[in-house]
């Protein structure tokens, strides 16, 4: 027995859209990086799925590289909070308010 | 195996080259400004050589390493000009950095990785690759936009840019994932192929429409162009002027290859949501950038614009729309960059000398750059001798062509707006006295002054004999296969 | 559904393991408390501050930071890895051009004194 393509994509959604949700929604900086780790694990686990469903391996070799991107992104964000929590000992996005929309 | 390595060796070279600046870099510190910067500009220019040797060595209809990455006329365009956006913005940074006491070594590094990513992106025909460029360059302005570290504005510069980035990564990705669950493949010729042979189901729909969000984010088009201002403003401003021309240029260059290329089949889908962003983009680009005092602000907002004109040149499509995109892009990055270059000939400290009444005056203590500038805001204007007059007439002329009336009115009416607040600074310039106690000065920069010469120079002749520059441009899209 | 039943007992397993250890923890020790027992660093070294609603140092997320990137990169050696006889001596020199471009991030972070603990 084998779990249906489907089962897959809903939960990829809904990972993504847990992911989207963190991002908006959260203030530290901390989970701001959380949630988008999360969006692009979402979209790695379909690209899985959907490149297990065309039984091809394109996919796969894909995700290589996007966990490679993932682990930069997340190095220069941690990067930037430190700098950030250094000069104003605090994460709070809600603080970054210098300049105004 | 060796065909693939010729195409490739511009990238090769230049992200060899970069690492290099960045252990020179190391070993010098704060010093050597002079070396490190000349190194940079070397290294560049060896790249264009090396990227004009290996056209003339490979097939432009030629695909290298398994169909993944092409060597053709439009990948050459857009390389050759990132490679000319990448040196004179480093030409920019050179007193400005010395200036404002930054250690030189990372940062041209990073404006040299930025420049790797975006040839890859220009040259990649497929989605995998295509997002390991966008990434690379993004990555890079991510870290530049805050490298101004003892200033809070760059930090939140960088979050905001960072965030905001991110999640449109993601969201762009996702969008591919979904492609890719319905098409198979992530190659730009088959997926055209798969999308014209069979209709396309809901989930393929959605994904373009996911992919066409991360675009617009990237070229800064409403209502994905919050971060703009904010990140444009905080940026130390040669790398603003990059942000505004390079990684700009490039995600024209990504949204051309995909949509017009391998999305083509969909274009009834897409062409509304891309015609309807263009047009919102115009318009609010314009109107908000009327209210603006901070001249980094307010180029934010006209650059938000301008991304509204080229969109109206993607929406037009064919080997019209294309080559307008192309002609415009260039005309677009020599005048950007020759305007912020007086922005940081004006910043004698930090960010000092930012806001449209410091300008009062400047005609009259420095009559030469204050002609440049003059070129610089009729270019961006539209108006006649000017590159930018030729810029939008072909942009708007490939529109009506195509049928996109409605498309070009809006954008007619929304230049007429604009040329109130380029001209509210070419007024306070000619016609008004600084009345503060001591009145904004120049700063002595010889590098910024050069290539303010220089862009000067671009935007008038290619704005009186812009022939050989469009002929340029058609002989790289002339036969558009972009596939 | 007999697919599932290896991944239930894996999960049974995983909660009764820790349960059964705490239990025989708890029957077999000496339970002789002092001050001296009760203090965090049985060495001997004096406490200086409490452990909670007290930061970690900026600095282990640097160390945190370089170990993502550079711990990430091995994602990349396992493929290749494991097509080593196939990919033959064109894969060896890629590798060793990609362990190269790493070996100079790890040069850059090193001379630049981020894996210094000052």
């Amino acid at each position: 027995m084998t779990v249906p393509i489907s089962h897959f994509v809903t939960f990829a959604a809904v990972l993504f859209a847990i992911g989207a949700a963190g991002v908006l929604l959260r203030r530290s900086g901390i989970s701001i990086l959380l949630g988008i780790e999360l969006m692009l694990n979402a979209a790695n686990l379909a690209l899985v799925a959907f490149g297990r469903q065309h039984g091809q391996l394109d996919a796969q070799v894909f995700v290589f590289f996007v966990m490679a991107v993932a682990a930069a992104e997340v190095a220069v964000g941690l990067a930037l909070l430190v700098a950030i929590f250094r000069k104003q000992r605090s994460i709070d996005v809600d603080r970054l308010n210098v300049m105004r929309w | 195996m060796r065909a693939d390595l010729i195409a490739l060796l511009p990238e090769l070279m230049l992200a060899t080259l970069a690492m290099a600046v960045l252990l020179a870099g190391l070993a010098s510190g704060k010093a050597r400004h002079g070396l490190l910067g000349a190194g940079a500009v070397l290294a560049l220019a060896a790249t264009g050589v090396t990227l004009w040797l290996a056209a003339g060595a490979t097939d432009p209809g030629a695909h290298f390493f398994s169909g993944m990455f092409v060597l053709d006329h439009f990948a050459i365009f857009f390389k050759a000009l990132f490679l000319l956006t990448a040196a004179l913005v480093v030409l920019l940074s050179h007193d400005y950095l010395k200036r404002n006491d930054y250690r030189p070594g990372e940062y041209l590094a990073l404006v040299m990785f930025a420049t790797v990513g975006m040839m890859t992106m220009a040259s990649g025909v497929n989605l995998a690759v295509i997002y390991v460029g966008l990434e690379l360059m993004a990555l890079s302005t991510y870290i530049l936009a805050g490298y101004f570290r003892r200033e809070v504005k760059s930090h939140e510069a960088a979050a905001k840019y960072f965030v905001l980035g991110a999640m449109s990564s993601g969201i762009l990705l996702y969008g591919l994932s979904l492609i890719y669950g319905a098409t198979g493949t992530l190659d730009l010729a088959t997926l055209a192929r798969v999308l014209a042979s069979a209709k396309p189901g809901p989930s393929a729909l959605v994904g373009v429409a996911l992919l066409a969000c991360g675009f617009l984010f990237k070229v800064a088009a409403v209502p994905f162009h919050v971060w703009t201002p904010d990140v444009y403003e905080g940026a130390p401003t040669p790398i603003t002027a990059f942000m505004s021309v390079g990684p700009k240029a490039a995600a024209f260059a990504m949204f051309l290859r995909v949509f017009i290329g391998g999305l083509a089949p969909l274009a009834a889908s897409w062409i509304w949501l891309v015609g309807v962003a263009a047009a919102l983009t115009m318009i609010w680009g314009n109107v908000a950038a009327l209210t603006q005092d901070n001249v980094k602000r307010m180029l934010a907002y006209s650059s938000i614009a301008h991304a509204g004109y080229a969109l109206v040149g993607l929406v037009a499509g064919g080997p019209a729309g294309v080559n307008s995109v192309l002609f415009y892009m260039l005309v677009y990055t020599v005048t950007n960059i020759g305007a912020f270059g007086f922005v940081i000939l004006l910043e004698s400290r930090g960010y000092a000398g930012e806001t449209v009444a410091d300008y009062a005056g400047l005609a009259r203590r420095h009559p030469a750059a204050a002609f440049g500038m003059l070129l610089f805001m009729l270019s961006l204007g539209g108006i006649p001798p000017t590159a930018g007059f030729m810029g939008k007439l072909y942009l708007f002329a490939a529109a009506v062509n195509a049928g996109y009336v409605w498309l070009v009115v809006v954008a007619v009416l929304m230049s007429a707006v604009s040329l109130y607040y380029y001209l509210r600074i070419v007024l306070q310039m000619y016609l008004r006295e600084g009345d503060g106690a001591e009145p904004a000065t120049l700063v002595a920069a010889p590098w910024t002054e050069r290539v303010i010469w220089a862009c000067g120079v671009a935007v008038l002749v290619i704005g009186l004999l812009p022939a050989p520059f469009l002929a340029a441009a058609r002989a790289m899209a002339g036969a558009v296969g972009l596939l | 559904m007999n697919a599932y039943i290896p991944v239930l007992l894996f999960i049974v397993i995983a909660i009764a393991f820790p349960l059964i250890t705490f239990v025989f923890a708890w029957i077999l020790r000496a339970g002789r408390y002092d001050p001296i027992k009760l203090e965090p660093y049985e060495c001997g070294n004096p406490i200086t501050s409490e452990a909670h609603d007290y930061r970690f140092s900026v600095r282990y997320y640097l160390i945190a930071v370089l170990f993502v990137v550079f711990d990430v990169e091995t994602v990349f050696l396992f493929p290749w890895a494991v097509m080593f006889r196939k990919l033959a001596l064109f894969g060896f020199v890629e590798m060793l051009v990609f362990i190269g471009i790493l070996v100079v991030g790890y040069v850059y972070a090193w001379r630049r004194g981020a894996l210094q603990w000052v």
